[in-house]
């Protein structure tokens, strides 16, 4: 069937600020885009266009082939949304907030419930199902909030940070269900500030940078393009990280940044191979590792090798937050 | 879910570009239920309304009741009606309120992103508020007739003034939906609803049958006011006497409301999406 998702030059200002600055995308059936960026770089808006809740000033999107301003309704029949903040009705129960969705869909009532009772059990909410939502967990309310956008059965689902503000365990659980959601068939775009997040689920990713896609590719093409993994080891007996150090130049022919304090050796590896090499020398020169690890770029890390600068949106607003601050404490 | 249903063809789903009268019906009744149903976690949302008449008829009565009428008896009979138009339009001020706060959370989000009518969610509020309304009538003709109120008209005419009083108060309560769109937060609402309804309810006949002794201004404003209209439609209807022309007056305001203030509430809407 081709690109599911497809969007050219997408614009949207908000009186000063340049939200989407050009944005194309596109996604093909049953593929899961991750669009990773940090606050501000315009993930939020640029999902909002596409689910039809915000109208482009330039540019337009096609969702199955319908114009998402001209056929809004028929591509509102087609996608799920899951928002930011939890699209929900905080005063009803679990369960009362799936089958009003459903009965706004037109189910007649007994498919509404048995629906909405299908999901609850699959998203297990089955026991939390009669409990106000304002008692939920974040969690919990996040995975409702995707149960909610399933009940159409849609095409399309759009999941605008899905993780944020999670614990690792929920983080762990919201993604076992997005796979799920993938297994059935559908196509996902998903936003994240985690390239650990778009690592795991993308088929593809788009990364944002002041309302532009500012690179675009495999999580593999991503990777090698933001630059080197970074070798993490600590010896178990301090005294011998020294010893450590000198393993770790040896085999990645980088010089390892050590620290006294916690005896962590650090390096920039391009060769993953090196991992093995490591605990193999480890193992010869019966040197025991406490921490043996290799870590994906940061956020941070990709941005400065795309754009050679830091997630400055963030950096800049923090920056200039800090100012006032300390404007404010002289004064 | 099954796997089947997603690869069927678009076609197969393809809802209709616009939405039928019908569905938009519909569609406002199960919103409206939601409301309901919010009720039914919390029924403690219901103490202003539960409250509000017996305060006011209880004051009203005693304090005005000698000096207007000469005895409390005789007066209750005017203060009824009136408190009856009054109250309903009370009973829409936390309309606005609960709206504002209500396009804070993500739950609008949620209805923008369904293939539902956009005013949906906006008509099945007014809808759903009507507990509100119902709680504030009973209540208020409860405790009138136990303070010696007596209905002096038909039944017929006495639920064709209920009848009245609703239609007018769903006219209003676009008022209340407006001004809830219009304000940048939910304290400002009740501060912005006031202004509508104090003139328009204190202004009026509502607590003096005979308008005859105020400045001529204010009499002038009285004989135009809605609320007015209303309250002699009342009179009329509950405790007796000729109807006049007030009922159609109340009906023509009624409409000039709505053609007015639903326009501008879907607008408001559809900005603040």
């Amino acid at each position: 069937m081709g690109q599911v998702i497809r969007a050219e030059g997408l614009r949207k200002r908000f009186g000063e600020t340049q939200a989407l600055d050009g944005v194309d995308l596109e996604v093909a059936q049953g593929t899961v885009l991750g669009v990773l960026g940090p606050n501000g770089a315009g993930k939020t808006t640029a999902v909002r266009m596409l689910a039809t809740l915000l109208r482009p000033d330039e540019g337009r999107a096609e969702i199955c082939g319908f114009d998402v301003v001209r056929e809004a309704t028929r591509v509102r029949a087609l996608i799920g949304l899951t928002g930011q903040y939890a699209s929900l009705d905080e005063e009803l129960t679990g369960r009362e907030n799936l089958v009003m969705i459903g009965r706004l869909l037109d189910l007649p009532r007994a498919e509404a419930r048995a629906r909405a009772a299908g999901l609850l059990e699959r998203f297990r909410l089955s026991d939390a199902a009669n409990r106000a939502v304002k008692t939920f967990s974040g969690g919990m309310r996040r995975r409702l909030d995707i149960a909610a956008s399933m009940i159409n059965r849609p095409r399309v689902v759009f999941l605008d940070e899905p993780t944020t503000g999670l614990d690792p365990r929920a983080r762990g659980e919201v993604w076992e269900t997005i796979q799920e959601l993938v297994r059935d068939g559908a196509t996902v775009l998903l936003t994240t500030q985690y390239l650990e997040e778009a690592d795991a689920l993308a088929d593809r990713i788009a990364v944002f940078d002041h309302g532009r896609v500012i690179a675009d590719g495999t999580p593999a093409q991503l990777k090698a393009r933001a630059g080197r993994q970074t070798l993490v080891v600590r010896a178990s007996e301090v005294f011998r990280t020294e010893q450590l150090a000198a393993i770790v130049a040896e085999l990645t022919g980088e010089r390892p940044d050590v620290r006294a304090e916690t005896g962590l050796v650090t390096a920039p590896v391009t060769d993953p191979g090196v991992l093995r090499a490591v605990v193999q020398r480890l193992d010869e020169t019966d040197l025991v590792a406490a921490e043996v690890a290799l870590r994906l770029p940061s956020l941070d890390e990709v941005f400065l090798s795309l754009t050679g600068h830091t997630t400055s949106t963030q950096t800049a607003s923090e920056a200039a937050a800090a100012q006032q601050q300390l404007e404010g404490s002289v004064r | 879910m099954t796997t089947t249903t997603m690869a069927g063809t678009v076609a197969d789903v393809l809802p209709p570009t616009r939405i039928s009268a019908r569905r938009t019906v519909r569609h406002s009744l199960t919103l409206a239920w939601r409301n309901i149903a919010q009720l039914r976690h919390s029924p403690e949302k219901l103490l202003d309304v539960t409250l509000m008449p017996l305060v006011f008829l209880t004051l009203f009565l005693y304090v005005f009741g000698g000096a207007v009428a000469g005895n409390t008896h005789a007066y209750l009979q005017q203060l009824l009606p009136g408190l009856v138009a009054q109250m309903a339009m009370f009973s829409t001020m936390g309309l606005g309120t609960a709206l504002n706060e209500d396009l804070r959370k993500g739950v609008f989000d949620r209805f923008r992103s369904l293939p539902i009518a956009r005013s949906a969610p906006l008509v099945g509020t007014v809808l759903g508020d009507t507990v509100r309304f119902l709680t504030v009538m009973v209540i208020l003709t409860a405790a009138g007739t136990a303070m010696g109120f007596r209905f002096g008209s038909d039944p017929l005419r006495v639920l064709a003034g209920f009848g009245l009083v609703y239609v007018f108060y769903l006219a209003f309560s676009w008022i209340s939906v407006m001004v809830g769109l219009l304000a940048p937060s939910p304290e400002t609402v009740q501060g912005l609803a006031f202004l509508f309804v104090m003139p328009l309810t204190f202004g009026s006949s509502v607590f003096v049958a005979d308008t005859s002794t105020m400045p001529g201004w204010l009499e002038a404003w009285t004989k135009v006011n809605p609320v007015s209209h209303l309250t002699d439609s009342l009179r009329a209807l509950l405790v007796g006497g000729p109807v006049g022309n007030h009922v159609w007056f109340t009906l023509a305001w009624a409409i000039g409301i709505v053609t007015v203030t639903f326009p501008i509430a879907m607008v408001m809407y559809k900005r603040r999406a």
